[in-house]
């Protein structure tokens, strides 16, 4: 088994479920809570990674962190090297593969609050910010345990967007889906199966986790 | 001084609108909002506190503007400074009943906060609370609780939406009485919405009435609910009577006038009111200020005496409620043990006494 493997897609995760959940949080509460008619929009950019092909997304986002794209060009002059096949370059590719699995629990449980609780602190004097953290986010924490595990989870199994924007650097982009994808081709299938095997249990707690504490973890956009 | 000169527009689908249009000052005291459900009390208290933004209009507290449409001024709820109790009470249930309570003075010092805390804790005894959360509280610990976490803030304005709803009277009184307590040291514009007649007496200085998101009317409880002047205000007030009348003739030296019901199957003396004779009208009369009895009553001072049939009897608590085809269709309330002492059953010929002055014209 690949140990070197295994952490960098431990690593990438727990980079991306931390930095997607810090974006996700005022996202989601935008979602939830504004009145703006072009919110579907951006709601259906939100779930856009739902439906396209890892390949596709992994496209665009070479494309955009290569050294003619936007990304990449603020890259190069901020770090003075290129964006792609790096794991900055990865991390920033699977928060947006992962971004749908972040929103929508949040957004799910932001809404099924009781509003008249937000009208209550409101009344009692408390801003946004305070009422964010000292009512929403408490409240709706199965959803935002479901977000990070969920975002996690979804993380640690990428493949086609990894293959498109890292490659196939080992330490820095070999992520552990790779590394099977690797030992199959070289026809290493007990290797491949050990690896497997683990990606799969932790999978299944971390999901066995989520649907512990909350059950309306596939929910789609919830009615208004 | 609260004034509130606002008009909202909701618009629900292209056939089904509503319009709040709502004139009205609250000086400092109780004054109790009363009308049927979707009059627009809650619509009007969720303006006051900056929840919902009028269409046009202004609310002003004494001098200060908390929403001009002209001047395209808005104070969030933030800065209003006022207390509002939901319905829903809106506890925080994730907190215990000492954060609930502390939740709006998070700009205090700690000391401040504690002192204030014990005295709102005794005004409304709930000392022995404080460590509980909101799941372990009976219905009348909650209300309290509620009332004490929007009192605690010296709140300009205090807005009560029904706070009170689903206890038993002996509890909303004594609640009621630590309310009226906290009231005398700080005298400020209290709004109060009910349904409940029983609490309008308990607290009304004075009573403001809504119907389709109009002011109706003001004035003294008694006057104005003993007297409702639209039918869904009798309705919300507790008529269970309203029935369609036509004006016969007026007899102005005796004060009253003689309307007939339903189709001129019997006439009934009525106090003099609005309507020339043959226009349409309605009388509301309470179940429970009509007599039942089974023989012709003689020697009466009742004006209204009506023979009928008794059509249904139906238990509700601690009163039955008897349907009675007297030409009309009368509701009236009696007490079991009158039904019992009267051997009242379907069938029964009675007559229903009413007095000229329990008949209320509406229009």
């Amino acid at each position: 088994m690949n140990a070197e493997a295994l952490f960098l897609s431990l690593r990438l995760a727990a980079t991306v479920s931390f930095l997607l959940l810090v974006l996700a949080l005022p996202l989601a509460y935008g979602l939830a809570f504004s009145t703006w008619r072009g919110k579907f929009l951006v709601e259906s950019v939100v779930a856009l990674p739902l439906v396209l092909p890892p390949t596709v997304l992994g496209f665009y986002a070479l494309v955009a962190m290569g050294p003619r794209g936007p990304l990449g060009k603020i890259w190069q002059s901020l770090f003075g090297h290129s964006l792609a096949f790096t794991f900055a370059g990865l991390v920033l590719a699977s928060m947006l593969y992962s971004l749908p699995f972040a929103v929508q629990p949040l957004v799910a449980s932001f809404e099924s609050l009781d509003r008249r609780l937000l009208d209550a602190s409101a009344v009692l004097g408390a801003n946004r910010a305070r009422t964010f953290l000292r009512v929403i986010v408490p409240l709706a924490w199965p959803g935002v345990l479901t977000a990070l595990v969920l975002s996690f989870a979804h993380t640690l199994g990428e493949f086609g967007v990894v293959l498109m924007v890292g490659g196939n650097l080992p330490g820095i982009t070999r992520t552990v889906s790779i590394d099977i994808y690797d030992r199959v081709q070289a026809l290493d299938y007990a290797a491949a199966r050990q690896t497997a095997l683990l990606l799969l249990l932790v999978s299944f707690v971390v999901l066995a986790i989520v649907y512990g504490v909350n059950r309306r973890v596939w929910s789609p956009w919830p009615a208004k | 001084m609260l004034s509130v000169q606002i008009r909202k527009q909701f618009r629900s689908n292209a056939r089904q609108r509503f319009l709040l249009d709502i004139t009205a000052t609250f000086a400092p005291g109780f004054t109790v909002l009363f009308g049927p459900s979707g009059a627009g009390k809650s619509t009007l208290l969720d303006c006051i506190a900056g929840l919902q933004q009028p269409d046009s209009g202004e609310i002003r507290l004494g001098e200060e503007s908390f929403f001009d449409a002209a001047g395209a001024l808005s104070l969030p709820p933030q800065r209003r400074e006022l207390a509002y109790v939901f319905q829903s009470l809106a506890l925080f249930p994730h907190l215990s009943v000492e954060q609930n309570i502390r939740y709006g003075l998070d700009k205090l010092t700690l000391p401040e906060q504690t002192e204030r805390s014990n005295s709102i804790a005794r005004t409304f005894r709930i000392g022995n609370l404080l460590t509980r959360r909101p799941t372990e509280l009976s219905g009348g610990e909650k209300q309290r609780v509620a009332l004490a976490r929007s009192l605690i803030t010296r709140p300009r304005v205090l807005l009560l939406d029904e706070p009170l709803n689903g206890l038993d009277s002996a509890l909303r009184r004594s609640i009621l009485e630590d309310l009226r307590a906290w009231y005398d040291a700080n005298r400020i514009p209290i709004l109060y919405v009910t349904h409940n007649r029983e609490e309008v007496d308990a607290i009304g200085e004075r009573v403001v009435t809504l119907a389709n998101g109009r002011v109706q009317e003001s004035g003294a409880p008694g006057a104005i609910l003993d007297a409702p002047r639209s039918i869904e205000l009798a309705h919300a007030a507790g008529f269970e009577n309203v029935l369609p009348a036509i004006v016969v003739e007026h007899r102005s030296t005796d004060g009253v006038m003689r309307v007939s019901l339903d189709h001129a199957a019997c006439e009934i003396e009525i106090p003099l009111g609005d309507g020339e004779p043959g226009s349409e009208v309605r009388v509301a009369i309470r179940a429970g200020d009509i007599l039942i009895a089974t023989q012709a009553p003689h020697f009466l001072s009742a004006r209204n005496i009506l023979p009928g049939i008794v059509e249904s009897l139906e238990t509700r608590g601690a009163m039955v409620a008897i349907r009675v085809k007297a030409g009309a269709i009368f509701q009236v309330h009696v007490t079991p043990g009158a039904v019992r002492a009267l051997d009242l059953s379907p069938g029964l010929l009675v007559w229903l006494v009413i007095k000229t002055h329990s008949c209320h014209l509406v229009r």
